[in-house]
């Protein structure tokens, strides 16, 4: 392979830095249906559990300003269905298949990570940042000592590459991500939703049942893309940057800022198609600047 | 990206807009329509009104942000549109039908009736509209519907004669489809619902429209947005 566009991130094979990001791209399935979705570099598949979740009780979504809030709250068919009904298909496709793990605690972490990592899958996505489980819960990448104890359990059982997803609510990011490598990571992806809050003035009420929510979109990406560059910087392990994307230009200033990848979650919203466009883009910008390979301009802006 | 034709205010708040295009659907499906601006971040799933040979016909109100910022479009305007989405009301129907919307809900159930006009031509098709005032849109509704009755502020479903039907499809506030389905389940009468949800992809993809049901959790906008009311109910 030697295309403009393909990067080898953990020794896999990517046709180039596009993936969509968890939660936004379902397994794949419906924009199978809408375009050619072997075109992208790899999709991440929604947050599973080790039993199925039915999710958030009320209003899931609500539209800000250059964003959304989602609460979701991870519903999902859990992983022994996952694997019977929607791993065949993910792994039916010809581009990389990451599989994003979430947990309440640390014991289904581990045998949720435990049952896929004997699939044959491509990487797990360790999810320790998603703020739509329970008010009171704190997610597990928020602090040191949960990040430390999550990613070296769940390390020990998982034997395909593990990429750690960070929370951009963490005490501090920069430590965070710095504990994920010391027990074993071999990756990060950042970030994942910020903590948001909504009210509806008219009833004075909260929007959400779950009282918080998840703000993704362009409103957060001078935020990601500061996580980004801080936590290159600390690491020497391969980052994934998230947050914001919505066109190529989005995806090269990741890039430069130091990601390998990038993943694309809220921007599949706007326009179904959005990942056939900006690679499409990509490509075009790569030709007319002359760059051989995208890998040129990873992390030259410091 | 599509043109406007044109984006007709009526009374009530409610908007007529007409996007040029070729466009091709079923009944009962919709379409994820966005402006080009600030204050919209979201596609709006809108249920196809109409469709003729050079545009899509859209029925709304004004209700909030995002209806706003379209009720403010002009002839010309760009305007971008994707769909159709969902699964639509079944064609394999048969008997006699009653068509039952109120509000917005309304905006389905006219491409409905011109279709169930043109592929039922031997059963009757009649319409149930509940308003809040008398609207320029009604009468369009008698070129296809066998019978037409508009109700102003009350409750549409009190002039319903149920038995005459062998299928009804209703979209509108939840207390009237609830109300239809008691008399459809009595009566052993095939009832289509429309849903209405807030939505992100539109397509399946970001569980933020799933609504419960009988058989567990579904997504209005890809197993929907028609349910059967017995399992909604
Ligand atoms: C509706 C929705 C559902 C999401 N579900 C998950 C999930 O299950 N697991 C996860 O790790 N991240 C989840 N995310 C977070 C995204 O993967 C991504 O990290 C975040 O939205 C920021 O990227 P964006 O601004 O491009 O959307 C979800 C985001 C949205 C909008
Ligand atoms: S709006 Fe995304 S699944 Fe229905």
């Amino acid at each position: 392979m030697s295309g403009l566009l393909d990067i080898n991130f953990l020794e896999i094979n990517f046709k180039n830095p596009i993936i969509m990001a968890s939660g936004t791209f379902g397994f794949g399935r419906e924009y199978a249906e809408i375009y050619d979705i072997e075109k992208l570099g790899g999709i991440v598949s929604k947050g599973l559990t080790l039993n199925p979740r039915r999710g958030n009780q009320g209003i899931r979504v609500w539209e800000t300003s250059s964003g959304m809030m989602n609460s979701v709250g991870l519903e999902n068919p859990g992983i022994q269905a996952f694997i019977e009904n929607e791993l065949p298909f993910m792994q039916s496709l010809n581009l990389a298949h990451i599989i994003n793990i979430s947990g309440t605690n640390l014991e289904d972490y581990v045998k949720a990570c435990h049952k896929i990592s004997r699939k044959k899958v491509d990487m797990i996505e360790l999810n320790i940042s998603c703020p739509n489980v329970q008010e009171n819960n704190i997610p597990f990448g928020i602090k040191e000592t949960t990040t430390r104890e999550v990613v070296k359990e769940v390390r020990k059982v998982v034997k395909v590459p593990l990429m750690v997803k960070l929370s951009p609510d963490a005490d501090d990011i920069i430590r965070i991500a710095r504990i994920c490598e010391e027990e074993g990571a071999d990756a990060i992806s950042l970030i994942n939703t910020f903590k948001a809050f909504a009210i509806n003035i008219n009833e004075k009420k909260k929007i959400f049942e779950n009282t918080f929510a998840g703000l993704s979109g362009p409103c957060i990406k001078p935020i990601a893309l500061r996580m980004v560059h801080e936590v290159a910087k600390q690491v020497k392990i391969p980052i994934m940057g998230i947050g914001g994307i919505v066109n190529y230009q989005d995806v090269l200033e990741f890039l430069m800022a130091g990601a390998q990848a990038v993943q694309i979650g809220t921007a599949n919203f706007i326009n179904p198609k959005v990942g056939e466009i900006i690679i499409k883009d990509l490509e075009n910008y790569l030709i007319s600047n002359d760059i051989s390979n995208i890998s040129e301009i990873i992390g030259i802006v410091d | 990206m599509a043109l406007i034709e044109y984006n007709k205010p009526l009374k009530s708040k409610f908007y007529l807009l007409k996007i040029s295009g070729k466009y091709e659907a079923k009944m009962g499906q919709f379409f994820m329509i966005k402006k080009d601006s600030q204050f919209m971040f979201l596609n709006r799933p809108m249920s196809i009104y109409d469709l003729e040979n050079d545009g899509i016909i859209f029925l709304y109100k004004k209700i909030g942000k995002g209806t706003t910022v379209l009720a403010d479009c002009k002839k010309g305007d760009e305007i971008s549109i994707h769909g159709p989405y969902g699964n639509g009301f079944p064609m394999e129907v048969k008997g006699d039908f009653a068509l039952v919307g109120g509000g917005t809900g309304i905006a389905p159930l006219f491409y409905a009736s011109k279709q169930l006009k043109k592929y039922c031509k031997n059963n009757t098709i009649h319409v149930f509209l509940g308003l809040q005032e008398k609207n320029e849109f009604e009468a369009s509704f008698n070129n296809y519907a066998d019978l037409l009755q508009v109700n102003y502020g009350g409750f549409i479903t009190d002039y319903i004669p149920y038995e005459k039907y062998n299928t009804i499809f209703s979209c509108g506030p939840e207390l009237m489809m609830k109300k239809i389905e008691k008399q459809a389940r009595k009566l052993n009468i095939d009832h289509y619902v429309s849903l209405e949800k807030r939505m992100a992809c539109g397509v399946g993809a970001c569980l933020v429209c799933t609504c419960q049901t009988k058989n567990g959790n579904k997504r209005v906008c890809k197993d929907g947005p028609v349910f059967r009311g017995k399992d909604i109910f």
